[in-house]
């Protein structure tokens, strides 16, 4: 620990700062491909030159895309992204709410999906090569294919429609108890768990398959400890390095998962702005949400390489 | 070759060439034409329509046999675009390396860095919506991933004995690249091109389903369930048939995946786990 610790992770860090510079230019790069016009596409064809102008001149597109480019981030950075073409809305007011229920749901999904993930795959590896193994990984594998909606609504039939348990979609206010937003929120949880537990699982089987190959897992077997045993006091937690990674990977994808999933449960999250607004081509309101998507899954991923460096003193000193 | 086919290798064939028959021949297939309105809202499946009809009365099977001939078209051309682009420049990387390769990995990495659907999402807020463009959207983000292993399996390959005899030769670099490297470089290019097919037919599925891919009245099977959602809570299930049409063709294709890949390797002499 110390010196030189400390470094490295400052400069992972500094890194991704670059980074997430670097997509910024990408994101705002990215919707200036066409020279199409907004203020064009706002007014219509028949608008006269003086109210293009006019409305060029309020959105601030008369300026040359640099200029345009450091406004736009300048603003950004202090946590303000301008007003929405379309309803002339504070787009960082509404992106803030949105954001908080996004998180919830991730969160939640991410609190059941984590520890069922790294059971199911110490419990597929003590039964490996079992029928109890094989079930899972065909189940598995099956679910990684389901696209999200697919998988969404399939639920939805079967606990909205058949069984009648949850509501088909997540409507949650404020004035509502945690416990009532848990249980509105309880189906595109599961459609999330659905989607990223079979991966999540499937890295823990083959991280801590891995380790069992090692000679110091032969010495224990022949020291007679018990299979059980081995697997949770002696495989896991050299494994673990490599499963922190594959979970900060996976919480990294749930937060992109939800966006499909928030539109099939209506739920008034980022993603349902971002895909609302996407096909009213509020550029704007696209931009922000986009650069606050990649900014939470690029920190994630931050994450995932710090644990990594921390849980495996091998990598704190790269050769 | 026949007597090496496992029974899921079989299932995915099965279903991968059932579906093509269907994307092949659609017009001969297809018991009505596919924007007629032909009965009532969501009828139940009769002998009339084998499977219902859909959220404005047209024939479900039909538009299904017709959302095959889209999405495999679709998700195909983007897939095969993708491999040129992404092959040429991850081979051309790894036989140039230095900066060129420097500068288009870095590039490929920026890419990377954010989620493929976010991306997309930007770029489609301000394009035009037709197919043309959906194909470019997304053979350019599928790319980046094909470049990766593409010059990855190349760098192995470029500094073999038989390359620098070529070079030494004389030969350019476009015949490295198509007659030294990519015989060499095949089967996990395969592989690989199943994979990222299986993934282009669900995002292009994701992409219709938000709203944003295809554009009605053509239909592929994602904005078939996007025009069919609302009867769910109903206790419709059209909206099920063409999403199980994607999730089965995705399995079948990773199946076959799966079996090319266990194939190969034990070709090469490596053990393949059954």
């Amino acid at each position: 620990m110390g010196g030189p610790l400390v470094r490295m992770i400052a400069q992972r860090i500094a890194l991704g700062i670059l980074l997430l510079w670097a997509v910024s230019i990408l994101i705002f790069a990215g919707t200036q491909i066409l020279p199409g016009d907004v203020a064009t596409a706002m007014l219509g064809q028949q608008a006269t030159p003086a109210a293009i102008a006019n409305i060029r001149a309020e959105l601030g597109l008369d300026k040359p895309i640099p200029v345009r480019y450091f406004e736009w981030l300048a603003g950004a950075v202090q946590g303000d992204f301008g007003k929405s073409y379309t309803n002339r809305q504070d787009i960082a007011t509404n992106i803030g709410r949105r954001l908080g229920n996004t998180l919830f749901l991730a969160a939640a999904a991410a609190v059941i999906a984590v520890p069922l993930a790294i059971v199911l795959g110490v419990l597929a590896v003590r039964y490996r090569n079992t029928l109890f193994d094989r079930f899972i990984s065909i189940v598995t594998l099956s679910a990684v294919s389901l696209p999200e909606f697919f998988a969404g609504y399939l639920l939805i039939v079967l606990f909205a429609v058949k069984l009648r348990w949850f509501p088909s979609t997540a409507t949650i206010r404020d004035s509502m108890s945690f416990g009532q937003q848990l249980y509105a929120i309880a189906l595109p949880t599961l459609t999330l768990v659905l989607v990223v537990v079979g991966h999540m699982m499937r890295m823990t089987r083959a991280a801590v398959l891995n380790v069992l190959s090692s000679a110091y897992i032969e010495t224990a077997e022949l020291k007679g400890i018990s299979p059980s045993r081995i697997i949770w006091k002696h495989a896991l937690p050299n494994a673990l390095a490599p499963i922190v990674n594959v979970v900060a990977l996976n919480l990294a994808y749930l937060v992109v998962g939800v966006v499909v999933v928030e539109v099939i449960f209506v739920y008034p999250g980022m993603g349902q702005y971002m895909v609302d607004h996407v096909s009213k081509r509020d550029v704007p309101v696209v931009q922000a949400c986009g650069l606050v998507f990649a900014s939470v899954y690029i920190v994630l991923n931050l994450i995932a390489d710090l644990a990594a460096v921390l849980a495996n003193p091998r990598l704190r000193h790269p050769r | 070759m026949l007597r090496r086919l496992t029974p899921s290798a079989a299932i995915g064939l099965f279903g991968v060439g059932f579906y093509l028959f269907l994307a092949i021949f659609a017009p001969l297939l297809a018991p009505y034409p596919v924007f007629e309105v032909v009965g009532k809202v969501w009828e139940p499946p009769s002998w009339a329509f084998p499977l219902g009809t859909d959220n404005i009365g047209r024939d479900l099977l039909s538009r299904l046999i017709w959302g095959a001939q889209i999405t495999i078209l679709v998700a195909g051309a983007a897939t095969l675009l993708s491999f040129a682009i992404g092959v040429l420049l991850g081979f051309f990387a790894a036989i140039i390396r230095g900066w060129v390769d420097q500068l288009l990995s870095r590039m490929i990495d920026l890419l990377m860095a954010i989620p493929t659907l976010i991306f997309a999402l930007v770029v489609l807020s301000v394009l035009p919506t037709d197919l043309y463009v959906l194909i470019l959207v997304m053979a350019a983000l599928d790319s980046t991933r094909v470049f990766r292993i593409s010059r990855a399996v190349a760098v192995d390959v470029a500094v073999m004995d038989f390359v620098e005899a070529a070079r030494l030769r004389g030969e350019g670099w476009g015949w490295i690249m198509s007659r030294e490297i990519l015989p060499n470089a095949l089967s996990p290019l395969l592989a690989e091109f199943g994979l990222r097919f299986a993934f282009a037919v669900l995002f292009l599925s994701t992409l219709s389903f938000l709203g944003l891919g295809v554009q009605p009245p053509v239909a592929d099977w994602g904005s078939m369930v996007k025009e069919n959602k609302d009867g769910i809570v109903f206790g419709i299930s059209a909206a099920l048939i063409p999403g199980t049409a994607i999730a089965t063709l995705a399995i079948c294709v990773n199946l076959v995946v799966d079996w090319v890949l266990n194939r190969t390797t034990s070709l090469k002499g490596g053990r393949g786990d059954a």
